[in-house]
């Protein structure tokens, strides 16, 4: 358990969190630009020190102000990666991956044959930073993190700085990092899809304060989040691929039905995460044949709240198994079709985001 | 060439290049603290360190030899130490070439700490480096061609220096005659021809050390 209590004033922001995450897995803290999440992971860092703040870590007090505890930051066994590249430039790859081992104890270097190998960054090793490309640098910035053998590794929108081909070179590697790290990631994040691909638990901050911290696919599925979560809302679940079928298309199954989507090559049996955004979930009376949509599942409205866009509401759904769904219609439907809550409906998905 | 000139040419080099290391030395720290306080004070030593830049070096030379002076407190303390006083003296040249000298070095270090910037000073403490040693292990590095600058700034400008040293070193033949008052004395003494040879020599010096500096910039940018 990770407990990070932060009050931090300053004239025209204040960041007020009271948190308690999982020591496993990746924790998003996720909300608009000036929400405070940046500000939240520098307090973690140690990089700002909150006036007021209590950072418990595997056990290990980093700061606790009430006793006069601050560990500053290069005492910390942390990892920590930037938004942009921040590799040493007068340093080869090498140099700076050595830069971290050395000073953190790690001169045998163990782990790092299985670093490099994992971003793949092996035949950068004797290159300039200045030579790669900006997804490479981010990779040899976690591979240099990582070799200090950290006990938390931080990330402050690591992708943010890449365009959209960088940042999906990028994204398998840090799938493959949930896999395969056994310590806890914090990592900031703007980008709802980032977020829903790679979190397990997810903080939601608005003006410095937590309005949502919890598992990341109950608390995507809340309908009770500020309005200014709702424009983007969807929920993230995972499927199994149970067939591709002859016509083009793959079946992947969860325990709450199962869903069409386009042919995919990845091996049956194996695990995908999808998004079904609210704006692509549409609303049925009854199961009627005469609709193109193929997706189609039945369900119970469960909750219906306003959004920020004027003439729309966002509807959670439950699913037969209690997988949870929101939809997003607009008032004038919900009226016309006596949409309320207890109501059985038909979901239709018009589209569903595979993630990986 | 005569040997009054060779001497002022010896007693010039080792003046510029003793006060170059010591403004090394003295302005690294100063030009770091600027860098990065936020501190009231910043504007305050900024303009000191900056005032050189602007007084005629008569000034400056009047305040330090009141200061070091046999009534001066600078002097009061030396002579309680048993050094004497400064003025007139190698030493005294030296002090008063490190003040006069200061804005050419902690600027251009000031400028490349500033262009260095924060963040990788983050990373290398998230890297479990200590401040210290981020210093020494990334600050410096990155802001070497500031340095280099700073280094050929203060040496070329205290070779050049003339109304602080006539004020505070007088023009002591071998202890405090040193190059520009050389030529001073010459043309006073109706010599052109040595005039020539020191003033010529000047003129490429300088222009040499120029291009090195311009040349660099030109090449690699300002800070870089």
């Amino acid at each position: 358990m990770i407990e990070a209590t932060f009050q931090l004033l300053y004239p025209d922001f204040n960041l007020d969190v009271d948190l308690r995450l999982p020591e496993k897995g990746v924790t998003a803290l996720f909300g608009r630009s000036g929400s405070g999440k940046t500000t939240l992971l520098r307090c973690v860092a140690g990089l700002n020190r909150a006036a007021k703040g209590r950072l418990v870590v595997a056990g290990e007090i980093w700061q606790d102000e009430a006793q006069g505890i601050f560990l500053p930051t290069h005492k910390r066994p942390l990892g920590l990666v930037f938004q942009e590249a921040s590799l040493f430039p007068h340093l080869s790859v090498r140099k700076n991956l050595e830069y971290g081992m050395k000073r953190s104890g790690n001169k045998a270097g163990e782990g790092f044959d299985a670093s490099i190998t994992l971003l793949g960054i092996r035949p950068l090793l004797d290159r300039a930073p200045e030579s790669l490309s900006g997804g490479e640098r981010q990779r040899v910035a976690i591979a240099r993190a990582l070799l200090t053998r950290p006990r938390l590794l931080l990330m402050d929108e690591p992708l943010a700085a890449l365009d959209l081909k960088r940042k999906l070179e990028i994204l398998p590697y840090l799938e493959k990092l949930r896999e395969e790290l056994d310590i806890p990631v914090l990592y900031v994040s703007h980008a709802p899809d980032e977020v829903a691909r790679l979190a397990d638990h997810l903080v939601l901050l608005e003006n410095g304060q937590v309005v949502a911290s919890g598992p990341l696919m109950a608390t995507l599925a809340r309908a009770d989040l500020p309005p200014a979560f709702a424009d983007d809302a969807g929920i993230v679940l995972e499927a199994r691929v149970a067939a591709h079928e002859t016509d083009g298309l793959t079946r992947l199954e969860f325990p709450g039905g199962h869903l069409y989507v386009s042919r995919r090559d990845k091996p049956l049996g194996s695990r995908l995460r999808c998004r079904i955004h609210a704006s692509d979930v549409s609303l049925a009376r009854s199961a009627h044949g005469d609709s193109s949509i193929l997706n189609t599942l039945p369900a119970t409205v469960q909750t219906i709240v306003a959004t920020e866009t004027p003439g729309h509401v966002l509807a959670q759904l439950a699913l037969p198994d209690g997988t949870l769904l929101l939809a997003r219609i607009t008032e004038r439907s919900r009226v016309a079709l006596g949409i309320a809550p207890g109501l059985a409906v038909v979901a239709q998905v018009k589209s569903v985001a595979l993630l990986a | 060439m005569e040997a009054s000139s060779l001497s002022a040419i010896w007693l010039t080099l080792k003046l510029a290049s003793l006060v170059t290391v010591l403004l090394l030395l003295v302005g690294t720290p100063i030009a770091w603290w600027l860098s990065r306080t936020s501190s009231r004070w910043k504007g305050a030593v900024g303009a000191v360190v900056a005032l050189p830049l602007v007084l005629p070096p008569t000034v400056i030379g009047f305040y330090l030899l009141l200061f070091m002076g046999p009534h001066g407190p600078v002097g009061k303390i030396t002579q309680a130490l048993g050094w004497g006083v400064l003025p007139f003296s190698f030493t005294g040249l030296v002090v008063a070439s490190v003040f006069y000298s200061l804005p050419f070095v902690v600027q251009p270090i000031q400028n490349a700490f500033e262009a260095v910037g924060e963040r990788p000073l983050e990373v290398a403490a998230s890297l479990r480096a200590s401040p210290w040693d981020a210093f020494f292990s990334i600050a410096l590095p990155l802001a070497r061609p500031g340095f280099v600058t700073a280094a050929i700034l203060g040496f070329a400008h205290t070779v050049g220096e003339f109304g602080v040293v006539l004020m505070i070193g007088g023009n002591i033949p071998g202890k405090t005659q040193v190059l520009s008052v050389q030529i001073y004395d010459y043309v006073e003494a109706m010599e052109y021809g040595q005039a020539h040879i020191l003033a010529a020599g000047m003129v490429i010096f300088s222009f040499l050390v120029l291009l090195a500096l311009y040349g660099r910039r030109a090449y690699k940018g300002w800070s870089r």
